[in-house]
């Protein structure tokens, strides 16, 4: 895919909302396509984690394993969504398992690349920080909605 | 809405089937003991329904508003009068008072997309709205369910779920609070689909009914989404006692949710709406 078409995309995804076009640039330069079929791994946890992906269709499930019940689906995700933010923080280890639930096309992104850019330029840093905030943050409400376990009402 | 003569007087129903749900949860289909005829109702509206020396439950009409005849229920089962109604059998007699209270604005949403945000049992309230919507779907824009619950097993009418979802006017997501891996759906909080779902935020009714604090979390999101709170529509819960606002037991605010409720406009309660002493 031609570096301008990339960043194109870059910028229709939500998770760039807004973000400007030097940035785009510099993020269009770590970024490549993938495609996924359905019920392939796309990282196991423990796994060092240098990308993230930026589904732009299909659907991922990101799944722990516990002894006594086996795999367990936490969430799934969609198009327009973000996989992975273990690539920013250290240790950089997979905190989760992922795979594609069916065929999934996505945006993978380099984040060893990106923490250099980063470090270059603490502008950019400090955007695409904004950026992946927003997502942690969304991600919070719905864990702690998910431990509310709200369904144990009285409502008929 | 055409109800029984006397609010307070309970008629008696039969039971004509009982459709077990999920491991708690079951559907009563009503039709009148006393050969009388059955009675209109609006989508959202609840009845009072009487095990004779037990008591009075509330419970929300979940059947065919083009369908009088025959009451629909869903009752989940979790005290001591709903737990006798889940014994019920074909052919069993108890009381009926009602309906009682405000409907979803169905015919005010004609024009607009309509998106439907249930939670767990808060399905059986809004399903007689989409039997309307289904029976007069030129009337409206995009139509959208989007319906959350605990596991697989919680999920009520699943038959139907799979009609809606095979249809191709009508946009259905469904999503669990958890799932073995095995399962090939959406997994997450209910609120995690509404970013996800096409509708002109503009041009768009919203109706919301779950357990209250999914329907906190769902407001955000649909203000996240731009849709304004005159145009979100929510099913409150108290403890309803006499339904016609005598009483005071379900006092919410300034309003009785079984007269003034249970269904309100968001912006006219959104001053107390979440208010812990309200």
């Amino acid at each position: 895919m031609a570096m301008e078409t990339l960043e194109r995309v870059l910028a229709e995804h939500p998770f760039f909302k807004g973000l400007e076009r030097p940035y785009l640039q510099l993020l269009a330069e770590c970024a490549s396509r993938v495609r996924f079929d359905a019920g392939e791994v796309i990282f196991r946890e423990g796994e060092e984690s240098n990308l993230f992906y930026l589904i732009r269709h299909g659907k991922v499930a990101v799944e722990t394993f516990a002894p006594n019940r086996g795999p367990i689906t936490i969430q799934t995700l969609g198009e327009g969504e973000v996989l992975g933010w273990s690539w920013l923080i250290e240790p950089y280890r997979r905190r989760f398992d992922a795979r594609s639930v069916e065929l999934t096309r996505a945006i993978a992104i380099d984040g060893q690349c990106i923490r250099g850019r980063c470090e270059e330029d603490h502008d950019f840093g400090y955007e695409l920080m904004k950026c992946v905030a927003h997502v942690m943050d969304k991600r919070l409400q719905a864990t702690r909605l998910q431990l509310l376990d709200v369904y144990d009402g009285i409502r008929s | 809405m055409t109800g029984l003569s006397d609010p307070m007087v309970p008629s008696p129903f039969r039971v004509q089937r009982v459709q077990r749900e999920t491991y708690d949860t079951f559907t009563l289909e009503l039709e009148p003991a006393n050969g009388a005829d059955g009675f209109s109702f609006a989508p959202g509206q609840f009845n009072m329904l009487y095990m004779f020396g037990l008591g009075e439950v509330p419970i929300s009409i979940s059947g065919d508003p083009t369908k009088p005849q025959t009451l629909v229920h869903t009752v989940r089962s979790v005290g001591a009068v709903t737990q006798v109604l889940r014994r019920l059998k074909r052919g069993d007699v108890l009381g009926v008072r009602g309906p009682f209270g405000s409907h979803w604005p169905v015919e005010e949403a004609a024009g607009s997309d309509v998106v439907i945000v249930a939670g767990g049992i808060g399905l059986a309230p809004l399903r007689p709205v989409l039997y309307y919507l289904l029976s007069n779907r030129e009337k409206y824009g995009r139509i959208v369910l989007v319906y959350g619950a605990r596991t697989l097993q919680d999920m009520l009418y699943k038959v139907e779920l799979e009609k809606w979802r095979g249809q191709f006017d009508l946009e259905v997501e469904v999503t669990v609070d958890t799932a073995a891996a095995s399962y090939r759906g959406n997994v997450g909080v209910v609120t995690t689909l509404i970013p996800r779902v096409q509708f002109d935020p503009l041009h768009t009714v919203a109706m919301v009914c779950g357990p209250e604090v999914m329907m906190r979390f769902t407001l955000r999101e649909l203000e996240a989404r731009d849709v304004g709170p005159e145009s979100i529509f929510i099913s409150m819960e108290r403890n309803m006692k006499c339904a016609i606002g005598a009483c005071g037991h379900c006092q919410f605010g300034p309003t009785f949710v079984c007269k003034d409720g249970p269904v309100f406009r968001y912006d006219r309660i959104q001053a107390f709406f979440a208010k812990r002493e309200v």
